[in-house]
């Protein structure tokens, strides 16, 4: 893993809203550096600073000051233009609340980001109906929006973050409007999709779905307090000792 | 735990002999809890004395077999009927240590839930990870079909359980942040603290004063250092440990 370049990176990340007595800082020097295959879940309480980090990582909002590096392109210098074809190209992004576009089918809005880069609308559709196959969501292809359940259409949003050659994608919240099943439905598949490659930063308060990720990094006041890696050992629970 | 209970259930399914039993038991609930083949005689003896089980003959390969009797058959179905005791809670280290932590003078109790959450929510992960495996094993179905759902089970379990507290623990720092905000306190100078003001970063860090080394180095906790920056501020603050915390 570390022989491989970093898919998304943080560096010396800072936020700061407002200015004088109102002055909040959101984000407090963040690092972090998220690579292929990994999956990443930020959590802290509300107000801690994740959503403002997904949202900075995913060119959404501007740092105040710091780097946000996504495939090797520094996206705080880069130009509108070239911030804006990253955005198609590279980063995913997934919603809590799913915003699929109502009047398009499940492969037209998994299409539509490859269109709007640019390509034909029969090879766009052609790469949309195989990210749906790939992720076991070919059977929907041809749903609108509200005749798909949440968790389908989260699925759906998952494939159309990942749809091409994008291979960061950013969630925030995924399974807020989720119940438990289905959210960890939502969570089996981007953990699937990164265990394929990708790279993926999770935004989320519910342990049991940070619990998906390789990695947990907490949250508080903007900074990263601690963070978890999971163990690689095989063999989990085999070697305990049975407790008295 | 009840390993009695278990032996009696593995047996209801027809004559075993002991480390058959062992193995059966460990498969289940994917050696969670391992026993070892001393553990299971003993406890097969203890059975037969009190006339649970009785030893009945040996199979093809000579292994010495046991079978649940009736007086068995009626403990055993008292044990899935009666729900398991929960009204006088086994002791749990952490709640003690979090109960002595409040004002300890030698520790950051937000230090304490901390460095418990990385490890329970690291121990999540693992659970996590085995169970996409117990899944993916129980969904393509197979022999063991039996044993993986009972496994999964087990694990689910663990996840829960491990859920909770990580759940607690979040909720014991929001808890005290709350409290040592809402702690009667002189009214603090803008310029003395800022951030405990409500509304310029709501549920960010009342209590920990703003010139408490914004970023502070990761692993020390947020806006740390109570002792040092916030005891002035918040006379009343519990993770401090002065006096008005209760």
């Amino acid at each position: 893993m570390s022989t491989q370049q970093p898919v998304l990176q943080l560096q010396n990340l800072t936020r700061v809203h407002g200015s004088g007595a109102t002055e909040v800082h959101a984000l407090r020097g963040i690092d972090l550096a998220v690579y292929p295959g990994e999956l990443v879940a930020v959590m802290g309480p509300s107000g801690s600073g994740k959503s403002t980090l997904l949202t900075i990582a995913g060119g959404l909002d501007t740092p105040t000051s710091g780097h946000v590096i996504v495939e090797n392109t520094d996206i705080t210098t880069a130009s509108v233009k070239e911030l804006a074809a990253l955005r198609r190209r590279s980063i995913g992004y997934v919603f809590q609340d799913y915003n699929l576009i109502p009047a398009l089918t499940a492969a037209e809005n998994v299409a539509l980001p490859r269109e709007l880069d640019g390509t034909s609308a029969r090879k766009a559709r052609v790469e949309a109906l195989a990210a749906l196959e790939e992720m076991g969501l070919g059977h929907l292809a041809d749903r609108f929006p509200d005749e798909m359940s949440g968790g389908q259409q989260q699925r759906v949003a998952i494939a159309r973050a990942l749809v091409g050659d994008r291979r960061l994608v950013l969630a925030d919240e995924p399974t807020g409007a989720l119940d438990s099943e289905t959210g960890e439905s939502v969570l089996a598949l981007l953990r699937s999709r990164c265990d394929a490659g990708a790279a993926g930063v999770l935004v989320t308060h519910e342990p049991r779905f940070a619990a998906w990720a390789d990695r947990v990094v907490f949250l508080r006041d903007g900074a990263i307090v601690d963070q978890t890696v999971r163990s690689e050992a095989d063999s989990l629970l085999s070697g305990q000792v049975a407790e008295a | 735990m009840s390993i009695r209970h278990g032996l009696l259930a593995l047996l209801e399914r027809g004559p075993r002999y002991g480390s058959q039993l062992r193995t059966e038991f460990e498969s289940r609930t994917g050696s969670t809890w391992p026993l070892n083949v001393g553990q299971v005689y003993t406890t097969l003896s203890r059975l037969e004395r009190d006339g649970m089980v009785a030893q009945g003959g040996r199979d093809e390969a000579g292994h010495e077999l046991y079978t649940i009797t009736d007086a068995g058959l009626a403990e055993l179905r008292t044990w899935f009927e009666k729900p398991v005791d929960r009204t006088s809670p086994a002791r749990d280290e952490l709640a003690i240590k979090l109960a002595m932590a409040v004002g300890a003078p030698c520790v950051d109790i937000r230090d304490v839930i901390q460095s418990q959450r990385r490890h329970t929510v690291k121990a999540m992960q693992d659970y996590t990870r085995l169970k996409a495996q117990a899944l993916v094993a129980v969904e393509s179905g197979g022999s063991r079909e039996r044993d993986d759902v009972a496994w999964l089970l087990v694990l689910e379990q663990l996840i829960f359980q491990t859920e909770a507290e990580a759940r607690w623990l979040d909720h014991c720092e929001s808890r005290l942040i709350r409290l040592s905000a809402l702690a009667p306190t002189a009214p603090a100078s803008p310029s003395a603290s800022p951030g405990a003001s409500p509304g310029a970063s709501p549920g960010a860090s009342p209590g920990a004063s703003p010139g408490a080394s914004p970023g502070a180095s990761p692993g020390a906790s947020p806006g740390a250092s109570p002792q040092a920056a916030t005891a002035p501020a918040d006379p009343a603050d519990v993770t401090t440990g002065t006096p008005g915390a209760r």
